[in-house]
């Protein structure tokens, strides 16, 4: 349970980052909290030339609110910092919450909010978040910077659109709907093991007619990438998230979700779970509108 | 018999056996700064036992599930053996070792691990016990569910866990009144 060897180099600045990860001669990997490579390296599962700590890269270490009232993460933040952060905690309620799910925190205190996005496991809670917030992804490499939406971001299983050239700067969250109820709801074998199934849901309300204006719900733990179900959405929007509309939300649920199974979980038992989190999900966010 | 050859000794520095790097890295541990030169796959868990003695840090599963190598990184519990000795430069590292040196007193936390029997084997004590120690440096009390948050993310093959939370509540008590 040893690396095999390896060089390690701090970055200074991206620029300097985007140029070592782009040499040609060594197999560079990216470097941020940890939590996932270090494991990785340990089981020699991954066998990188040179490790690249962005940590300690000036640019990447913001957590702020722009004019347009938008959320920045750079790379280099960790997720107990994003989580204990009241303008996250009273913007982005549904982030602060999927993120006192992740592990520990004694590993929330290393791993940061960007290499959780960037690592991508299916069964991870940011992702899913990530896609009901419709986070916008801004990435740098040799052919210069652009920014990618949620729904393009995750391209399958530990697969996204960062190149293995590219550098994820930061996640950007748009300012939640005036008026919004959310809620997270996960399955564990124990508290802080990763999801069988998760859902986030996030409803806007019109507070002229009282009811649903808008509705996201996103699943993990459903497919390689995190499911949003239009049809569920299409459920509830319009209601005022009453029975009918919340069984209705749970047969687009159990119509429109086909997960794997694994040693964790039968398919058929995710989907049943998924409906069920599902409504749960609903009636809470409802609550919170 | 055939006879003894003597035995020639040489002290020299091992050559490199791998091409991989080597750093000098400064840190602080348990209140002292230390120098150490480091290979760049060093676990900070082997830096603290097989290079300072630092054997109080205990390793279990090497892949960040167990606790039992925790430490506090600038006052925070972290996984050694999820953090490379590389990556502490500049660090303040403070291990079970810091607790009570020496024939210093017990700190609470120690106190109240030994008044409650919050172990058996032990194995898993010093990681518990630092993940403790930070809960009771916080500037409030946390709550029920932060402290089985924090102690969720420790192991005990023993399955102590009764009295581990019973000593915790006992030192938060202690730390900021019942
Ligand atoms: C015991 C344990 C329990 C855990 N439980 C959970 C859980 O319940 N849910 C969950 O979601 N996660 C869990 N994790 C994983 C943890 O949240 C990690 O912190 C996270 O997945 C990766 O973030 P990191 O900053 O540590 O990234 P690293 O481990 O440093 O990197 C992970 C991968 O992403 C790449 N990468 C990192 N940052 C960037 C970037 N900016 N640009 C491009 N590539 C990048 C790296 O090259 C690497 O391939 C757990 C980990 C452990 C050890
Ligand atoms: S040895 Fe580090 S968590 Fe198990
Ligand atoms: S007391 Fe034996 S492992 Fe916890």
């Amino acid at each position: 349970m040893k690396p095999t060897p390896f060089d390690y180099t701090t970055a200074r600045s991206v620029a300097e980052a985007v140029a070592l990860l782009a040499d040609p001669t060594r197999d560079a990997k990216i470097m941020a909290g940890g939590q996932s490579l270090i494991p990785m390296l340990n089981m020699r599962l991954a066998r990188p030339e040179l490790l690249v700590d962005i940590t300690r890269i000036p640019e990447l270490s913001h957590l702020t609110v722009d004019a347009s009232g938008a959320l920045h993460i750079g790379a280099a933040v960790r997720q107990s910092r994003t989580a204990a952060d009241p303008a996250v905690r009273r913007g982005w309620p549904l982030l602060a919450a999927a993120i006192e799910h992740i592990g520990h925190p004694q590993i929330r205190s290393r791993g940061t909010v960007c290499g959780s996005l960037a690592h991508h496991d299916p069964a991870g809670e940011l992702p899913t978040v990530a896609r009901a917030l419709d986070a916008r992804f801004v990435i740098t490499g040799p052919r210069g910077i652009r920014t990618v939406r949620a729904e393009d971001f995750f391209v399958a299983t530990f697969s996204t659109a960062v190149g293995e050239d590219e550098l994820l700067l930061e996640a950007v969250f748009p300012p939640p709907p005036a008026q919004h109820g959310w809620a997270f709801e996960e399955l564990t074998r124990r508290h802080g093991d990763f999801a069988t199934v998760a859902v986030s849901v996030l409803l806007e309300r019109d507070s002229v007619a009282g009811t649903v204006r808008s509705a996201r719900v996103v699943f993990s733990g459903a497919g390689p990438v995190p499911v949003r179900l239009p049809a569920a959405e299409d459920t509830l929007v319009g209601t005022r998230v009453g029975e009918e509309a919340l069984a209705a939300a749970r047969r687009a649920a159990l119509a429109g979700l086909s997960p794997s199974a694994d040693v964790h979980a039968s398919a058929a038992h995710r989907r049943e779970t998924a409906a069920h989190l599902l409504v749960r999900a609903c009636t809470t966010a409802w609550e919170r509108c | 018999m055939t006879p003894s050859v003597p035995v020639q000794t040489t002290v020299r520095t091992p050559p490199l056996a791998e091409p991989s790097g080597w750093h000098r890295i400064t840190l602080t541990v348990n209140g002292e700064q230390i120098t150490a030169e480091v290979e760049s796959r060093l676990l900070l868990s082997d830096f603290l036992r097989d290079r300072l003695g630092l054997t109080g840090t205990h390793v279990g599963c090497e892949h960040g599930v167990c606790g039992a190598c925790t430490v506090l990184l600038d006052d925070e519990p972290v996984r050694t053996c999820l953090a490379l000795a590389v990556q502490c430069d500049g660090v303040s590292v403070r291990t079970v070792e810091s607790l009570a040196p020496g024939d210093a007193p017990l700190t609470s936390v120690q106190r109240a691990f030994h008044e409650c029997h919050g172990m058996q084997c032990g194995f898993c004590t010093p990681g518990f016990v630092m993940t403790a120690t930070a809960l009771t440096e916080q500037p409030e009390r946390p709550g029920p569910e932060e402290v089985a948050d924090a102690l969720g993310g420790h192991l005990c093959r023993c399955t102590g866990y009764r009295n581990i939370r019973r000593a915790v509540c006992q030192a938060l008590d202690e730390r900021f009144g019942e």
